[in-house]
């Protein structure tokens, strides 16, 4: 937002987010194609035991301090949002 | 006497290296501890000159060696520093001359001589890199606040805590105060973000670093300028002071909301 509002990204932001790409995939050897791929693998799995949307389906490489996590993030479909009921439908 | 073995690495070339080993083995000895700093980069010797003692090499790392001196025949005595001493590359040779393992052997006839020996790593991460880790105690990592010099940083850092030398600790050479202030130049926290390794110094940006090589005169002699300051802070906190980090770029309150995401 701010980087909309002064007209232009600092260099500085896209140095520091393109070399935590770099680095995840230099340090784990995984690249950004093989991590779809792993992902279509997780959906498909997944998708055989329980019911989920695949595409919501996160998965990430997370960083904690020099070691990296592969972190998933899977919302399930409940089985009343199944029937029909709109999503949130059941909040207050 | 039992010396600490310490090296400089950094993947990339031209980050200083060999500015800093020149500077913080001269900033050791100006404290007063015997020190031998080595030039680990075989066929492109540079530290020789960055010390201003070109002029009186005799005999070098691989005379050493293979044998053709004594190890105190090949530890040139610096003129200003009585207790500062440099062994220097081969120049016609190269990095397969030496093996890891004859590093140890010198480094180890070496420690009971001195207090700290300072190795000068060639860039790369092949054979002279391992030469120059292999008897070290510690290492220090060298990079730029740059993308391409933090990224041979951090595959570095990978590679010597795969040969159990880590944790190495990071020196930030030729930080731009003015140009993190405007966003457009990594500021000490990115990188140590992006690293995650303990911090030993941070170089600003400093024309006198190029003035004092001109001359051969190491600027840690004479510390009036803020690099040679930040050199002799490294060599204090490898002597186990704790000496705060000089404030080079506070920011402000405004700053850093503008400055950041």
């Amino acid at each position: 937002m701010i980087n909309f509002l002064f007209g232009r990204k600092k260099s500085a932001n896209s140095a520091k987010e393109r070399l935590q790409l770099v680095l995840i995939h230099d340090r784990t050897d995984l690249t950004p194609v093989e991590l779809e791929s792993l992902k279509d693998d997780l959906i498909e799995t997944i998708s055989r035991h329980i019911d989920i949307d695949p595409t919501a389906v996160k998965i990430n490489v997370a960083q904690d301090g020099r070691s990296q996590r592969l972190v998933a993030d899977i919302p399930l479909r409940t089985v009343g949002r199944r029937r029909g009921h709109e999503p949130g439908s059941s909040a207050g | 006497m039992t010396a600490q073995v310490v090296t400089i690495a950094s993947g990339k070339g031209g980050v200083g290296k060999t500015t800093s080993v020149a500077n913080i083995s001269v900033a050791l000895a100006a404290q007063g501890k015997k020190v031998t700093c080595i030039d680990g980069d075989i066929g492109l010797r540079n530290l020789d000159v960055v010390l201003g003692l070109e002029n009186r090499i005799v005999y070098d790392l691989v005379d050493v060696i293979e044998g053709r001196c004594r190890l105190r025949q090949a530890m040139i005595r610096d003129k200003r520093l009585p207790d500062l001493y440099l062994i220097p590359a081969a120049q016609t040779r190269d990095k397969t001359a030496i093996s890891p393992s004859d590093m140890v052997r010198l480094c180890d006839e070496l420690r009971q001589e001195v207090d700290w020996i300072i190795i000068d790593s060639p860039a790369g991460i092949e054979r002279g890199f391992k030469n120059a880790i292999a008897a070290a105690d510690r290492v220090l990592v060298m990079t730029n606040p740059e993308v391409s010099a933090v990224r041979d940083a951090d595959r570095v850092i990978g590679l010597l805590d795969a040969e159990e030398k880590g944790p190495a600790a990071l020196i930030i050479n030729r930080l731009d105060p003015a140009m993190v202030k405007r966003g457009d130049m990594l500021s000490v926290e990115d990188v140590l973000d992006l690293l995650a390794i303990e911090l030993i110094g941070v170089i600003p940006e400093d024309e006198n670093v190029i003035m004092a090589s001109n001359k051969g005169q190491p600027l840690a002699l004479d510390g009036k300028s803020k690099a040679g300051q930040a050199f002799q802070n490294i060599a204090r906190r490898l002597l186990g002071e704790q000496v705060t980090f000089m404030d080079l770029e506070s920011q402000n309150l405004f700053q850093r909301l503008l400055g950041r995401k």
